[in-house]
């Protein structure tokens, strides 16, 4: 059991302890600004102190699993986006690593190097979301406005490869959309260094700050045996102490071949979970930096030469039957199909003809590459896996993201299931603000960063 | 321990009540009887070279419609388990039939059970026995039916509940 703390309190008579009868209950939520508009806590408040608290959440509940089910494997990335909309890369991800299990493909190394990179990109616009509107509920309101614009530049880096910033559907089974653009690498290390001037300013502005230290140092603990008993990962299990994080305890992708450490916490308070979200920022940026550098494939630079030709004309000559030495030209590609030339295709997707979409070039430009094409978007065909089950779990902003498929040979999924990371803190949360005080509650929902959309699904 | 030790273990020690077992892409599962399922999870959670302490999820597949297995029992209940120390998983699955459809609860052995089966009853009409406050949790009081079962339409509507008149 975890050690409470104690504090003394001056609420006179009658208040603060015990006092049955006077207990009151109180609605926070779901239109209280603190819960995020999504989520109800009935508190029973004996004077300041909350005594009992229970959970209601499934406002944003969207049938996710049920949409699943109802289309081919490919029509649910764009659902796994709205699972956790502040770090979606890593749910698209997660969903098509499972789909490629149950299927027994395996991906291109500089893919698994872009998904490694693309997550941890994501995974510090979580961290920086959740540390920045924490902030903002204790009242520190400069420390959002900075971390914001960090997430700012991050985001940058997100449209500039997936095309857009919140909904970006950049994974696919066996692959993803396109390349990263040329010179991806000088804008990382750009957002990276304003990043990691932020990240010292939130420092000196709040870590050792005396009303900042007051509301999260000792409050909402758990130990480390009852968070794993509550089923709890990632952030809030390494600020307890417990050194589980699956990209180490068992890598996936590239993250076997990078160095990075795992910070870890002590207390299991809110202030260590602080402490460890912003360190994990600066490993995620090491980690990004490494798989950049060791991207394997040669320069992410394309080079269009000789001569270009616009796709709409490419698709007529196709039309009037000139395809002599057509799969020959080399064409430019309109601005939203960057990086699936026919180079970045074979670099970026496992190749396996069941499962990823043949290049534009293939497509417009022989039957062959038509026909393949048509496989994969008809109804009734497209991605048909063997009969069987999977599940794959990746390391989330919030912790471990799992997914389990079930295939019955179809083309469509017969069950997908998400474990949502932040379930299990949301449900353990009543077990931590129980016995403090109700201004105790905001700090400690912030710290357990609830996400609507990936909890209620 | 590899996942085929952590089958064998299970075999040994429930027997019969281990009703098939596979490791389809590296998964390891076993099939146990209904019965069989609080032991397990407590050989699992408790054996010292075991040590299954982290619940990973409880889900629920209804087998209504799925090729080859429409005369089967109806649902499948999963358990994802997870253990720190040792770093391995393994999956257990139990069956239970549309007209029975009950398991015996882990909130005993795991606190984060509770939400889980709440999560599974709600979607698939399953109940936990034992368990103390099984209420829906992502649907409303009112909702009826259980959207997850394979036999609920995907586009029924039911009213939005609103203050009572």
């Amino acid at each position: 059991m975890a050690e409470r703390v104690t504090r003394e309190l001056f609420l006179g008579e009658g208040a603060g302890t015990g006092g049955g009868p006077h207990n009151v209950q109180v609605n926070m939520g779901p239109a209280h600004p603190a819960m995020h508009g999504i989520i109800r806590i009935v508190a029973e408040l004996d004077g300041e102190v909350v005594v009992k608290a229970d959970m209601e959440i499934g406002y944003l509940h969207r049938a996710f699993e049920k949409d699943c089910e109802a289309g081919p494997y490919n029509n649910a990335i764009p659902f796994t986006d709205r699972l956790n909309y502040v770090s979606p890369l890593i749910n698209n991800f997660g969903y098509c690593s499972a789909v490629e299990k149950l299927l027994g493909i395996d991906i291109t190394e500089r893919c698994k190097y872009v998904r490694v990179i693309m997550s941890e990109i994501s995974r510090i616009c979580d961290h920086l979301t959740c540390v920045g509107a924490s902030a903002m509920e204790l009242g520190a309101f400069t420390v959002f406005l900075y971390m914001i614009k960090a997430r700012e530049f991050l985001w940058e880096l997100v449209e500039d490869v997936t095309g857009a910033r919140l909904t970006i559907s950049y994974g696919r089974v066996g692959g993803v959309r396109a390349d990263l653009p040329p010179g991806f690498d000088l804008k990382v290390k750009k957002a990276f260094g304003e990043t990691r001037q932020v990240l010292e300013e939130v420092h000196s502005l709040v870590t050792r700050n005396r009303i900042f230290m007051d509301r999260m140092v000792g409050v909402g603990v758990l130990s480390a045996a009852e968070t794993v008993a509550w089923g709890i990962t990632g952030p809030l299990l390494r600020a307890a102490g417990v050194a589980y994080d699956i990209r180490r305890a068992q890598p996936y992708w590239a993250y076997s071949k990078i160095d990075f450490e795992i910070p870890l916490g002590k207390n299991g308070d809110n202030y260590d979970r602080y402490l460890v979200r912003m360190a994990e920022m600066e490993q995620s940026m090491r980690i990004a930096e490494q798989a950049l550098e060791g991207l394997p494939g040669g320069s992410i630079q394309v080079d269009w030469e000789g001569r270009a030709i616009d796709p709409a004309a490419y698709v007529d000559r196709g039309k009037q039957g000139k395809t002599e030495g057509l799969l020959l030209v080399p064409i430019k590609l309109s601005p939203n199909l960057l990086g699936q030339d026919r180079a970045a295709h074979a670099r970026m997707d496992s190749g396996d003809k069941r499962v990823t979409l043949p290049p534009k070039e293939t497509t417009y430009g022989s039957i062959e590459g038509l026909m393949n094409h048509f496989m994969l978007v008809m109804d009734g065909y497209g991605i048909r896996p063997p009969a069987g089950e999977a599940y794959v779990a990746v390391e989330g902003a919030n912790g471990e993201l799992g997914f389990y498929v079930v295939s019955d040979g179809s083309d469509r999924p017969y069950r997908v299931r998400c474990r949502p990371p932040c379930l299990p803190p949301v449900a353990a949360l009543p077990r931590m603000i129980e016995g403090e005080m109700v201004a105790d509650i905001i700090p400690t929902f912030g710290s357990v960063n609830m996400i609507g959309g990936e909890l209620d699904r | 321990m590899d996942g085929d030790a952590i089958l064998a273990r299970l075999r040994e020690r429930l027997g019969a009540r281990v009703l098939h077992t596979h490791a389809q892409g590296g998964d390891h599962t076993a099939v146990l009887t209904r019965e069989a399922v609080p032991e397990a999870l407590a050989i699992c959670r408790d054996t010292a070279d075991l040590r299954f302490d982290l619940l990973v999820d409880i889900t629920a597949v209804d087998y209504l419609r799925f090729p080859g297995r429409e005369d089967g029992p109806r649902f499948e209940v999963v358990y994802h388990l997870y253990s720190v120390p040792h770093n391995h998983r393994v999956r257990l699955k139990t069956q239970v039939e549309e007209d029975d459809a009950v398991v015996p609860t882990a909130t005993g052995l795991w606190p984060i059970a509770n939400w889980l089966e709440r999560e599974v009853w709600d979607m698939f009409g399953i109940r936990f026995a034992g368990h103390p406050d099984l209420r829906r949790l992502l649907m409303y009081e009112e909702f009826v039916g259980h959207p997850l079962r394979k036999d609920y339409p995907i586009d029924r509507r039911q009213p939005l509940i609103g203050p009572k008149v």
